[in-house]
């Protein structure tokens, strides 16, 4: 019963080929896991990194998607991802009044850095314990066409369960990047984290144009969590385990940049998928967040920081 | 002028708190005749979904114990609390159920974590103490007046995982080499050790042996560093939503072993079986009841049939083979040496359950010195056949064999597990 | 009144209280009454950062459990007694919060809180691979079965050494409170460009509060072990820790150290209350809704009420 001394499995690199094919895998996998990590932040690199509005309540409404995911492919088996599509202008009416309350209570009076926070805190509560006294604390999943099916090519895998939030994911960046960089409503988005009183003179409400982004962040929330339910089991404490994952994402990719919240986020999967495979998945997590930590303190701007 | 307002506020706070429990105790502890059983038990949090099925069982050996008169002509009522699934709340429960609540006896709630919590009192007060579904806690304390329910065995770790490497061994030939998987939690690495004794004792050579965090999302990489390793077994000690990536991932990759599976929670919950459906085919692990065993257990269908019944209205475990029978017997332990002994006393009841054997739902129940049973009897089983998701083919004989122990075998072990898959 | 006289005072009605409850037979109000205190040290803690400087520290629950884990590694190392493991378990938690405040605190605040989360999340995985410590098993503290120094039972000992550290904690919050140094981080929170310009070594003064609140923060975790004999990671680390020590400074208002006192002593035996009544998941849910109806509402808390109503007095 009792450990041997020294414990021999930390740190150890045990008898393993490595392959060509093994390491392959691991980036592949990796990136897909990355694609979906993509989904997840995009949302608050828009609310935290371009509007300054520091929601770490994202990961609460992108469980709430998850939920409304499974509740519709459980009654009526929709497709959680075509669901969640669905259901994303109402995820944009949620985040435009909850932009509001934010506005008119916090912002306006400039207490956003400290109270702003604690509101967030406290939504993300409110949140999770509203939907464990709802569904229970049971994990849910839903089940799609293609949960059980694993592409072969070549010796890689490619299990559908992940190459489709992975493809969606990335048309969902593309689309957002593409919006922020050539619609007028884009630019003036990027305009308001550099100069509100410019934009004003222009003869645009600042204050309209943060609430409709907001409320595309949260919107946002309803694709990834319909990612998440297809991906894994859902449990309601399961939000706060992103928590930490999103900012990662945000910052180590650069603050408010689509592109470097793509990047942050498939760098973030590759190196927890091979920490996982050659070091030992116990690191996983550290290495990602140790990852965060070093940004903070080595390059705050991130990868692609403006 | 600060200070009096602050001592006067903490000590009014105080005193309010104290009266306000006072009250909530009074309100319990107006019905002399009663015998009053307290637990705290996991209503909320992780653990949640187990604690409820347990509270439902044992809510119907009150019911049954009432309808025969109740012990020693005493009514049973029980006192419980939720604990949340949070070590922290079950100091104070208890000390509320001892002293404000005055209960009789004490039960423990559902698993390690909150029952170590609890030990420190039960021993100060020399009270005996039937738990539920502990993996050794009693190894750190030494308690004489411990039980446990869970059928591990006097060296829970080894007796748990033994089955595993009874049937592995039963192989042709015999198997070699071992990959050692769990995640990093309570249950799974004591898991691990036990199954590192076993290891050690049949000479196997380990080939990969790590450990993964919890919240895993994505559990490929952890399959295909174990599948470079090429091992004829894989044991794997998870937790529910970590089975189910490790059974899809393996299933995703077409891993090649001999066998897989071993020490999963979770596949003996139907919420699993249903959301695996035929990945499980295959899979060996561990069962504590299985349909295929019920002529062995006379007592048993027509308890599970009734709490089927109520699980289904209270949305838990709609099969109930795993904790429920246990969490019944372990009232039945207690109802038994009481009417035995013929009161409370607590030193007699201890005397009593250790040196007698009890006839239960789960079979006959002896305890050992350290209070764990006396022969482990945890079942390991294969999975065959399964075909769709549905919870009904669950319900009856035919989508597993039982390998192990000997006295309930049903069949041999196939492999590799890529042909067992089929 | 003068630091020294507050802290003979704070101590003096500490013992009193203390040597008074040993009167009390129940043995649940001493359970009881070390978890609200454990939540007065807490968040006091959090309100030497949070509320004097402005930098929101959502890693609490990280530092708590740093305190509790030195406990638990001493424990295992030689037996260590109370006083020694407490000293030491804070002095852990204040360097590894110094470690943190040199890291970050050169960012915007944001980043400090972000960071904070993320320390949450390395700490905690640290802890689950040190087996030393127990690590994902969980680690067992074995307490004598008799009460130690004629005490009846054990219990008795921790509330006592509970009360004494939230003496302790309240005087170190007053003192920093009322000192040149409490002016400096007001600076600091109100503006701190203008801070800075103004010859305040806002960052010297960051770190060094960051220190003595992580540092309270770890001797508040540092007897849980003995609290609940079994300690493993995801109850050391549990989320409650950090939500309440952010929710009770801001409840009871966040401007001076009687703040988080109330705060604390209300929504604490307000909890132990629900928890044996009510029970269920209400008990977190009662926490969020309070946070953020008194964030949106009444943003300097209880505390803020109080003094509206004595301006309103005077004049």
């Amino acid at each position: 019963m009792r450990q041997p001394a020294g414990d021999p499995r930390r740190f150890r690199f045990d008898p393993m080929e490595i392959t060509p094919a093994l390491i392959l895998n691991a980036v592949i996998a990796g990136l897909l896991i990355g694609g979906f990590y993509a989904a997840v932040s995009v949302g608050v690199s828009i609310s935290f990194g371009m509007l300054d509005v520091v929601n770490i309540a994202h990961p609460a409404f992108i469980l709430v998607g998850s939920y409304i995911a499974y509740i519709v492919n459980d009654r009526f088996g929709f497709d959680p991802i075509l669901v969640s599509l669905v259901v994303s202008p109402l995820f944009f009416a949620l985040g435009l009044g909850i932009y509001r309350v934010y506005y008119v209570c916090f912002e306006r009076r400039g207490q956003e850095s400290l109270r702003g926070l604690a509101f967030f805190f406290g939504i993300l509560f409110i949140t999770e314990v509203a939907l464990v006294l709802i569904f229970g604390v049971d994990y849910r999943t839903a089940s799609t066409a293609y949960t059980d099916t694993t592409l072969r090519l070549g010796g890689i895998d490619f299990p559908l369960r992940l190459v489709v939030p992975f493809a969606v994911s990335m048309a969902m960046v593309a689309g957002l990047q593409v919006f922020f960089t050539h619609t007028f409503f884009g630019r003036a988005v990027l305009a308001v984290a550099q100069d509100q009183l410019a934009l004003r003179l222009m003869g645009v409400d600042p204050v309209r144009i943060k609430g409709l982004a907001f409320a595309l962040s949260i919107a946002t929330a309803s694709v990834a969590g319909a990612f998440l339910i297809v991906i894994q089991p859902v449990q309601p404490s399961i939000g706060r385990e992103y928590i930490g994952l999103v900012f990662a994402v945000c910052v180590l990719g650069g603050m408010g940049s689509i592109w470097g919240t793509l990047i942050g986020a498939l760098v973030l999967g590759v190196a927890e998928s091979f920490t996982s495979t050659f070091v030992g998945p116990s690191w996983a997590p550290a290495v990602s967040f140790g990852l965060l930590l070093a940004t903070l303190a080595f390059r705050p701007s991130g990868i692609l920081g403006r | 002028m600060l200070v009096k307002t602050v001592v006067t506020t903490l000590r009014r706070a105080l005193g309010a708190l104290f009266i306000g429990l006072a009250l909530t105790g009074a309100a319990f502890a107006q019905q002399p005749p009663t015998l009053k059983i307290g637990f705290g038990m996991s209503l909320t949090g992780p653990l949640a979904g187990n604690g409820k099925a347990a509270l439902i069982a044992m809510e119907i050996w009150r019911e049954d114990v009432n309808a025969k008169g109740g012990i020693l002509g005493r009514k049973v009522e029980f006192v419980y609390y939720d604990d949340q699934t949070n070590p922290s709340t079950v100091p104070g429960i208890y000390t509320k159920l001892l002293d404000v609540d005055k209960v009789d006896l004490v039960v423990s709630g559902y698993g390690t974590a909150v029952i170590a919590p609890a030990m420190p009192l039960m021993m100060q007060r020399n009270l005996t103490f039937m738990t539920l579904f502990g993996l050794n806690v009693n190894s750190k304390f030494n308690y004489d007046r411990y039980f446990q329910i869970m059928p591990a065995g006097p060296e829970p770790a080894v007796g748990w995982t033994r089955g595993f490497f009874d049937a592995a061994m039963t192989l042709n030939p015999k198997p070699k080499t071992i990959a050692l998987v769990g995640a990093d939690a309570e249950y799974p690495h004591l898991a691990l050790e036990g199954a590192r004794t076993h290891v050690q004792r049949l000479g196997l050579k380990v080939v990969y042996d790590k450990s993964y965090p919890p919240n895993t999302v994505d559990y490929s990489p952890i399959v295909r560093a174990i599948q470079a390793s090429n091992p004829d077994l894989v044991y794997v000690a998870s937790y529910p939503p970590d089975s189910a990536g490790m059974v899809r991932a393996a299933n995703e990759i077409g891993l090649k072993t001999r066998m897989f599976g071993g020490g999963m929670v979770g596949p003996q919950f139907a919420a699993l079986k249903t959301q695996l459906g035929p990945l499980l085919n295959g899979v060996v692990n561990y069962e504590l009841y299985a349909p295929e065993l019920s002529g062995k257990f006379p007592f048993l269908d027509k308890f599970i049939a009734r709490y089927q019944e109520r699980a289904a209205a209270a949305g838990v475990d709609p099969l109930g083979f795993y904790l429920p029978p246990y969490a019944y017997a372990m009232m039945q332990v207690l109802d038994q040496a009481i009417v035995a002994t013929g009161g409370l006393d607590q030193t007699k009841l201890a005397d009593y359950i250790h040196k007698s054997s009890f006839d239960t739902y789960v079979g006959k129940v002896n305890f050992a010195k350290n209070g764990e049973w006396a022969v482990p009897r945890v079942m390991m089983v294969q999975f065959h056949g399964i075909s769709g998701n549905g919870v009904d083919q669950w319900k009856k004989p035919g989508v597993l064999t039982v390998l192990e122990p000997n006295a309930y075998k049903t069949g041999p072990v196939v492999a590799p597990f890529q042909d067992a898959r089929k | 009144m003068s630091n020294r006289a507050f802290a003979a005072i704070a101590f003096a009605v500490a013992i009193a209280i203390a040597a008074a409850s040993q009167l009390i037979g129940n043995e649940y109000f001493f359970v009881a009454a070390y978890t609200v205190l454990q939540f007065v040290i807490l968040a006091t803690a959090w309100n030497i950062l949070g509320g004097y400087t402005g930098y929101v520290n959502f890693g609490s629950a990280s530092f708590f459990a740093v305190g509790a884990y030195t406990s638990v590694a001493l424990y295992n190392a030689f037996k260590a007694p109370l006083p020694v493991v407490i000293v030491a378990g804070t002095v852990t938690a204040g360097l590894v919060g110094l470690g943190v405040g040199y890291l970050t605190l050169r960012l915007r605040g944001v980043f400090f809180a972000i960071a904070t989360l993320a320390l949450s999340v390395v700490l905690y995985t640290f802890v689950v691979n040190w087996d030393y410590v127990g690590g994902a098993r969980g680690a067992y503290i074995i307490l004598p079965r008799e009460g130690p120094f004629g005490l009846s039972r054990y219990i008795h000992l921790l509330y006592i050494a509970m009360v004494l550290m939230a003496a302790f904690a309240l005087v170190i919050a007053r003192a920093i409170e009322t000192s040149t140094l409490g002016r400096g981080l007001a600076a600091i929170r109100d503006d701190e460009l203008a801070a800075e310009c103004s010859g305040v070594p806002t960052l010297r003064l960051k770190i060094f509060s960051t220190m003595v609140s992580c540092a309270l923060m770890g001797m508040a975790g540092t007897t849980l072990p003995y609290f609940i004999s079994y300690i493993e990671p995801s109850s050391a680390f549990s989320l409650s820790y950090a939500v309440n020590s952010i929710a009770m400074p801001l409840i009871g208002g966040m401007m001076s150290w009687m703040g988080p006192l109330i705060g604390a002593v209300l929504l604490g035996s307000v909890q132990q209350l629900v928890q044996v009544t009510v029970s269920s998941a209400w008990n977190l849910l009662i926490v969020g809704v309070l946070l953020v109806l008194f964030v949106t509402l009444a943003p300097n808390g209880i505390m803020g009420w109080v003094y509206a109503w004595r301006r309103r007095k005077e004049r």
